[in-house]
């Protein structure tokens, strides 16, 4: 057992930290957030050409070859500076999935142009029910002569309006059982039939409703295997819930850095708020929250990276951090009293994104549940 | 970053494992709550010695097997899990055993580990005294000079294993005109039964007998008795709480009550069907198991800076208050989910689960306050981890 990151992880972490600091101001990321794109194209192509996109990917199509492991890190510190825009969407839910079950004409076709920052991918699985399970999976993708032809409306789809490609979650045979007869299609998003709508949401990240209508797919755009693609959707939701949680470290360890310091510098009844002992208890009941979820989130991270069955793991990270998340947002905004709750405050871009992340790929009680099912209850 | 035991250390579980089987199955003893501090039998402590298990992080050359405080937190891990009587030898091998090897002088490695080796030496913890609880330091029992021995006057209380202690840990006050009043204190360990000594148990919430008071009258004990360096007790003090603090016992040591309420659910039906498929009972049950694993990635990054020759100080602190929260949590949705059943006492017509709900919901009340508040450990929190001003 080894708790200690990597030299490459510390050299990775420091120089994503300085770089991320440098380039995104929290003014950079308002003007992000109120731009109708949601990044900066031109942070994007500096990031590509840090090469964080490839990270993880493979090193034959351009990518770094490094582990999922490695790429938390750098998630984390991205929590941290609350980056905006459509990498996670790319690089986690496109990318990734393209690895584990792509052609060899799929990978060729699509990750070196992830790994250099042309292409953006997302992933539409949501639908109206906002649920997780199979059954929510109404979308369907009718077998035509040369094809598929899907129709249906995704819900809360990130960075639909920007991305080129989505993988397309869909039941290609509704008489089947919930997990039966779901495939995944990578759909070019210019494809005629499909339409998007921004949703406005607490995070102020770009979340659409897409709709498909007759939306024609080629036979060679399946990604895996036909009717199969719910075992592998469920390890999209997991590996995206652990990269959510590596997000969601980053936040709270800023903001619990951010509150350490103001509670140094703040002076209520000629001395800081930080000498009394309410105030003290506070926080360190905030640390002992983010140390815990950076060890879950770090196990269920490791046990990704290596490829093993960490079922338990995920649920007790994901479950874990979102509701640390909220408790230590909640005390943040009790240390730093009324200047926290204005829009020119810092505190607040964390604040809205860690609720996001915490219902985003699972909430609290839809791990429970798996933890209960792991216990055999 | 690894999150695997090594193959020697999951063998080491399976070892442990075994040999607490095969107890069982012999009915040697039975499984319950907080058997680490009240259950003591020296014939388990005699097998469990006999296994090498005491003194399993000392150096070769003191008797021990010179392995890692991952290794010892396994062991001590799994018989927790098996609620095993390991009382008798707890606080010796946790942290008097390493008081003396970090403290001791030759003769005193010499004379005292062998017996601790052998799990002979049931320690008391004393300590806390009617006037100074978490402020330590204010201590009043003294220790004076004379000639080759030292005189002890004073009361302790709460002294945790002293009912069945034979050697006592004791905390005393060498200089009474020291300022700051800590740099008066030092650390004696004696035979608990030399004369002047008187032991009087306190009955705790729930009817049973693991702490007391202790009263020593013009106890006479050779100056060989103090360990390390006069005046210098309370930093040696704090060092040795970071081990005190630092176990699995700050969060299994109600864990026989988890797995029985696990499978009491599961077979026990309600409404017509078994307590387990009601969403709220599996909530809560997955939410103790979420907060349970947590707590033990944190014991685990504990032993793990002790692996790497650091003293655990904040981590200790960090992992006990929120592993004595857990353990006082389990026990108190433990009786909400047995409901009715769950106001039973262990000896009751038709109690469930042994009555271990109702005990260890009355026991685990104390967790919190020993070896370090929770107050005091957020404090060390704040103040050393996070360096928040004193004022």
């Amino acid at each position: 057992m080894n708790l200690t990151p990597s030299e490459e992880q510390e050299m990775l972490k420091t120089m994503a930290g300085d770089f991320l600091s440098d380039k995104l101001p929290k003014t950079a990321v308002k003007e992000m957030e109120e731009s109708e794109a949601g990044y900066s194209p031109e942070l994007w192509r500096e990031m590509a050409e840090l090469g964080w996109m490839g990270l993880a990917l493979p090193e034959k199509y351009g990518g770094g070859g490094m582990s999922f492991l490695d790429l938390a890190v750098l998630l984390e510190e991205m929590g941290a500076a609350c980056l905006p825009g459509p990498y996670f969407s790319t690089v986690i839910l496109g990318g990734l999935p393209i690895i584990d079950i792509g052609s060899d004409e799929q990978k060729e076709q699509y990750l070196p142009r992830i790994a250099s920052g042309e292409t953006i991918f997302t992933l539409a699985l949501t639908e109206a029910s906002a649920s997780y399970h199979a059954a929510s999976v109404e979308t369907k993708a009718s077998a035509d002569k040369d094809g598929y032809i899907i129709t249906g409306t995704k819900l809360f789809v990130p960075d639909a309006h920007v991305a080129d490609y989505m993988l397309v979650v869909a039941r290609t045979d509704d008489k089947a059982k919930d997990e039966d007869r779901i495939s995944l299609f990578i759909v070019d998003s210019k494809s005629q039939g499909i339409s998007h709508t921004l949703l406005e949401t607490i995070a102020n990240d770009k979340l659409c409703e897409v709709t498909f209508d007759q939306v024609k797919v080629s036979k060679e755009n399946i990604l895996g295997q036909l009717n199969q693609g719910w075992g592998e959707v469920q390890k999209i939701i997991q590996r995206a819930a652990v990269a959510k949680c590596c997000e969601m470290v980053g936040c709270i360890q800023k903001v619990l850095d951010m509150t350490i310091d103001y509670a140094k510098e703040r002076k209520q009844y000629d001395r800081p708020i930080g000498s009394f002992q309410v105030i003290q208890h506070y926080c360190a009941d905030m640390l002992t929250d983010v140390d815990g979820a950076r060890l879950a989130t770090y196990q269920a991270a490791w046990m990704v990276s290596e490829g093993l069955p960490g079922t338990q793991e995920v649920a007790i990270a994901k479950a874990w951090t979102g509701e640390a998340c909220q408790r230590v947002i909640a005390l943040a905004h009790q240390i730093h009293g009324a200047i926290g709750c204005t829009i020119d405050h810092d505190l607040q871009y964390y604040t809205r994104r860690a609720k996001a992340a915490e219902v985003t790929f699972g909430d609290a009680s839809f791990y429970q549940e798996i933890v209960a099912q792991e216990m055999g209850l | 970053m690894d999150f695997r035991f090594s193959d020697e250390q999951q063998q080491l579980r399976q070892e442990v494992r075994q040999f607490l089987e095969e107890e069982l199955k012999q009915g040697l003893w039975q499984p319950s709550c907080d058997a680490w501090i009240m259950a003591y039998d020296p014939q388990f402590t005699k097998r469990v010695s006999a296994k090498g298990w005491i003194g399993l992080t000392w150096p070769k050359e003191h008797g021990g097997q010179g392995r890692g405080y991952i290794d010892r937190l396994i062991v001590t891990e799994e018989m927790l899990r098996y609620g095993a009587p390991a009382a008798c030898h707890w606080f010796a091998d946790r942290q008097i055993g390493g008081a003396i090897l970090h403290y001791g002088t030759e003769e005193q490695k010499r004379e005292l580990l062998p017996l601790i080796l052998r799990g002979e030496a049931y320690v008391g913890l004393g300590m806390s005294e009617p006037e100074a609880g978490s402020d330590l330091a204010s201590l009043k029992t003294k220790a004076v000079e004379d000639g080759d021995d030292y005189i002890i006057d004073g009361q302790k209380v709460w002294t945790s294993g002293g009912s069945y202690m034979n050697w006592i840990y004791l905390v005393a006050r060498t200089d009474p005109d020291a300022v700051p009043k800590h740099k008066g204190i030092s650390e004696f360990f004696f035979k608990a039964d030399l004369p002047g000594t008187t032991v009087r148990p306190i009955v705790d919430i729930t009817g049973g007998v693991h702490f007391n008071e202790v009263f020593f009258d013009g106890v006479r004990v050779p100056k060989t008795c103090l360990i390390g360096e006069k005046n210098r007790g309370f930093y040696q003090i704090l060092n040795q709480l970071d081990y005190e603090r630092s176990g699995m016992e700050r969060l299994m040591a109600n864990y026989p009550l988890f797995e029985a309420l696990i499978q009491y659910s599961k077979e026990s039906k309600r409404n017509g069907q078994p307590l387990a498929k009601e969403p709220a009972v599996r909530a809560k049950l997955a939410q103790l198991k979420i907060e349970l694993e947590v707590g033990r990635l944190h014991m685990y990054r504990v032993a793990l800076v002790m692996d790497e020759g650091r003293a655990p100080n904040w981590e200790s602190s960090m992992a006990k208050a929120y592993g004595t929260a857990f353990e006082q949590r389990l026990a108190s949705t433990a009786i909400e989910i047995l409901g009715l059943y769950g106001q039973l006492a262990p000896k009751s017509k038709r109690v469930p689960i042994k009555g271990m709900a109702y005990h260890s919901y009355l026991s685990s009340k104390g967790y919190s306050l020993q070896a370090g508040t929770s107050e005091i450990l957020k404090n060390i929190l704040a103040l050393r981890k996070l360096g928040l001003p004193s004022q």
